[in-house]
């Protein structure tokens, strides 16, 4: 058991405690994770920073909102239903299409009316939400997905989680949904998760249920070597997250639009550490280098450029 | 965050409550283990009588502390009663009256006592006061003639005590004797005798009336010894032989010629004395003790309380190692559970319900609850009144599950009742919802990880031998916080996140 515990340390992952004790309680003070855990109020920042997000059409916040629902969803032929406390993807509803009172889910499934009544209700009641305090529905813009990116999962979006610490990118991977995640961009589920190499935006190897993979068990399609669009965009806008709310140690989802580019999702004040193993690499080398520069102001694009430099994918094969 | 101050709070707490411990144990002498031996007894005296519709009044004698025994508790059970004690100079009296009463009547007096350890004789400076006897006449001369003979016989005060009880004491005594002791004498009048006998001497001398302590015994017979003051000390002399001892478990009652018990208006009055091994463990008796020795430290101990109040406490007092066991297992083991003390309260209701019957119950509560849920799921309810409604069909279980399990004569089946159900809804509701939403596998891994962490909270808030190390010493809480607080800054590996990283090691060997 020593011997494993050791040769795991060598590598410099980065374990639950250590990132809860060293990372999160250390750079984010709790008194910013509203910014973050209210999605509403991180859309807004976004917006008023010029980061792209998707559109909101509209929000619930009382139980009797939900009866002007048809008047504000008549305009749209799809969108989706989230909560704003949400946590990892739980209670987010996907409606590709409608035929009058019936609704269509990313799955195909067709729902009535009162389904999805009762669903924004739900999130209302806080069922999907941290604590299961009273939460929103945030009603917003239905992401397409990039072409690219779209070929790499089986139905829902893929989406691009990078690693932000003290305003640099440390660490991505792209999370792209199976058959088995169910539509749903969450490893546990059993969406598949591909390292990118920071440098250049390229896939690395991707991991699904713990094993590695070369191609998308659904589609067939590679899932190595593939190119991000967008990549240098995806990493500014990532990084100038940390001028957005000021936490230290967050997550950033984002997610590649066919027509609208990147648009970021979801911040994430207490991100997973499932990355390390789609990368391969312990975060913890990286996050140590960054502690080392923190002390010099840099600007957002140096930043970027510091990390491309030195979290590369042949950079990190020199660690071991 | 200030590492210094962070260890110098973790190494104060643990040498507080180290040193506070090393205190009670090595200086104070408190126990290490629960049963240690103690000589610790209670007593009973049953007082008997029939009343005849006139004022009543039982003037009984009781025990008081001395230099080698502590009376620790006393009670005077007496419905209808006037009660007053006082103190003479040899003894302690209670004084029991009423002004019209009728019929059989029970008075109760109930002590216990506790030999001090203390084995040699208080020194008293002054010489007590002598009675001069009683003798006149033929009686006296009698007595002066036994005396001179005992005194010319004897070299020092043990030889001729000795010779005097012997002689009182033998079977066919001479006629000085017989005179002053009379037809058939008790064993109590021969010793009254030899009292008033040294009395002549300048000696003083008393009866001591007791009981011996001994292993459950009824209706114990009171054993009397003669007490011979000498050089500072009262020496204690058999009655018979005149041997200077006294038996080691002899329990001195009350002193003097005062008979055990006097009464005004009464018939048929009896006394019953009893003796029973106390089962009040030792601590308690230190304690009780102490607190007679050491008044002020022991004020603010646990014992102090009422006795169900402590009861409750050797309870909470096992929380801490529960929530302590909770850290290890989520922070170094990586367990997975629902709620975060979740298992520490199941394990509390393992207590009642013991280990076997608790698992059971739960699984059993559990499943049910979460079949409801899953029906409810259909109904689409809100939250809260879902929530609610979860609860109040986990109240009916468990009372169909007592009532059944009673008609089937299985008592185990009652305890069901103290798990707190609302506890259980939470955690059929949490075990739902990650059900649905991470695949019943995780949810049933969680709900097993749940199980296991109040198992071995259980296993380890059951050890009797902590239970009564916390009570005795709650000090040691303050290990158990700087402990808890240093492994709030663990940053090292789950046992499980090894697992979960294996691929790790294997790329880096």
């Amino acid at each position: 058991m020593f011997g494993l515990y050791k040769k795991i340390a060598q590598t410099g992952l980065l374990g639950i405690n250590r990132r809860n004790a060293d990372y999160i309680l250390t750079y984010n003070p709790r008194h910013l994770y509203p910014l973050v855990d209210d999605k509403l109020l991180t859309k807004r920042l976004a917006m008023e920073a010029g980061l792209g997000v998707p559109k909101l059409y509209g929000s619930v916040e009382i139980v009797r909102q939900v009866r002007d629902l048809p008047e504000l969803l008549a305009q749209y032929q799809d969108f989706v239903v989230k909560p704003a406390h949400g946590n990892g993807g739980e209670g987010i509803l996907i409606i590709t299409g409608r035929n009058k009172r019936l609704y269509r889910r990313h799955n195909g499934v067709l729902i009535t009316e009162e389904a999805l009544f009762h669903h924004v209700t739900n999130i209302l009641s806080g069922m999907y939400s941290l604590g299961g305090h009273p939460d929103k529905a945030l009603i917003e813009y239905r992401i397409q997905a990039d072409p690219l990116l779209e070929s790499l999962s089986y139905q829902g979006v893929p989406d691009i989680r990078i690693i932000v610490f003290l305003g640099f990118p440390v660490m991505s991977m792209v999370r792209l949904p199976t058959r088995m995640s169910n539509g749903k961009a969450n490893l546990h589920q059993g969406a598949i998760g591909a390292g990118i190499d920071i440098a250049t935006g390229t896939t690395l190897q991707a991991v699904w249920m713990n094993d590695i993979i070369t191609e998308h068990p659904d589609t067939g399609n590679g899932v190595f070597g593939v190119q991000i669009p967008y990549w240098d965009t995806l990493l500014y806008q990532a990084a100038s997250c940390y001028e957005l709310t000021g936490l230290g140690y967050q997550g950033i989802d984002i997610v590649l639009d066919r027509e609208k580019g990147p648009l970021i999702l979801e911040l994430n004040a207490r991100p997973g550490l499932n990355i390390q193993i789609a990368n391969k690499v312990g975060l913890l080398p990286r996050l140590r280098r960054v502690e080392a520069e923190a002390h010099k102001k840099m600007e957002i694009k140096e930043r970027v450029a510091f990390a491309k430099m030195h979290f590369g994918a042949t950079e990190h094969s020199i660690h071991h | 965050m200030n590492r210094r101050h962070f260890y110098l709070l973790v190494t104060g707490l643990t040498l507080a409550g180290l040193g506070l411990f090393l205190f009670k144990f090595l200086v104070l002498g408190f126990p290490l283990t629960p049963y240690e031996r103690a000589d610790v007894w209670d007593l009973e005296a049953r007082i008997t009588f029939e009343a005849k519709k006139k004022p009543v009044k039982i003037s009984f004698l009781v025990p008081r502390n001395s230099q080698m025994v502590t009376v620790v508790n006393e009670n005077f059970i007496s419905r209808g009663y006037g009660l007053i004690t006082r103190t003479d100079l040899n003894n302690r009296q209670a004084v029991w009256s009423t002004r019209k009463t009728e019929g059989p009547q029970n008075l109760y007096y109930r002590a216990t006592v506790q030999a001090t350890g203390v084995k040699t004789p208080q020194t008293i400076k002054k010489p007590p006061e002598i009675l001069p006897p009683a003798f006149e006449g033929v009686f006296l001369e009698s007595a002066n003639i036994i005396l001179s003979e005992m005194i010319a016989q004897s070299a020092d005060l043990d030889i001729m005590v000795g010779a005097l009880l012997n002689r009182l004491n033998m079977k066919r005594a001479d006629d000085h004797v017989l005179l002053l002791l009379g037809k058939k004498p008790s064993p109590e009048k021969k010793l009254q005798v030899a009292v008033d006998l040294l009395g002549l001497n300048k000696t003083p001398a008393r009866i001591a009336h007791g009981v011996r302590l001994r292993e459950q015994a009824r209706d114990v017979p009171i054993i009397h010894w003669l007490q011979v003051f000498d050089n500072e000390v009262w020496r204690d002399y058999h009655p018979e032989t005149g041997e200077p001892t006294i038996p080691s478990d002899y329990f001195l009652w009350w002193y003097g010629e005062s008979p055990l018990i006097q009464s005004k208006g009464v018939d048929k009055l009896h006394v019953n004395l009893s003796v029973t091994l106390s089962i009040d463990s030792a601590i308690n008796a230190l304690v009780e003790r102490g607190q007679i020795l050491t008044p002020k430290l022991l004020a603010f101990s646990l014992f102090s309380l009422p006795i169900h109040v402590q009861s409750t406490y050797r309870i909470l007092l096992m929380i801490p190692i529960g929530a302590l066991l909770l850290v290890i297992l989520r922070n170094v083991v990586g367990i997975k559970a629902f709620g975060t003390f979740t298992p520490v309260l199941i394990a509390l209701a393992f207590r009642e319900t013991q280990l076997i019957w608790g698992i059971f119950f739960f699984s059993i509560m559990v499943s049910f609850g979460l079949s409801v849920r899953f029906y409810l799921e259909h109904l689409k309810l809100l939250l809260v009144p879902r929530l609610a409604s979860v609860l109040i069909s986990v109240v009916i279980l468990m009372a169909a599950f007592s009532v059944v399990s009673h008609q089937l004569g299985l008592d185990r089946g009652l305890s069901v009742a103290i798990f707190p159900m609302v506890i259980l809804t939470m955690t059929i509701e949490r075990m739902s919802i990650v059900w649905e939403e991470r695949g019943a596998s995780e949810a049933i891994q969680q709900g097993f990880g749940s199980l296991l962490v109040a198992a071995a909270a259980y296993t380890v808030m059951n050890i009797a031998y902590l239970e009564h190390l916390l009570f005795v010493f709650p000090e040691l809480l303050l290990v158990f916080l700087a402990t808890t607080i240093l492994l709030g800054r663990y940053n090292g590996y789950r046992l499980t996140e090894l697992i979960r990283f294996k691929v790790f090691a294997q790329d880096a060997s």
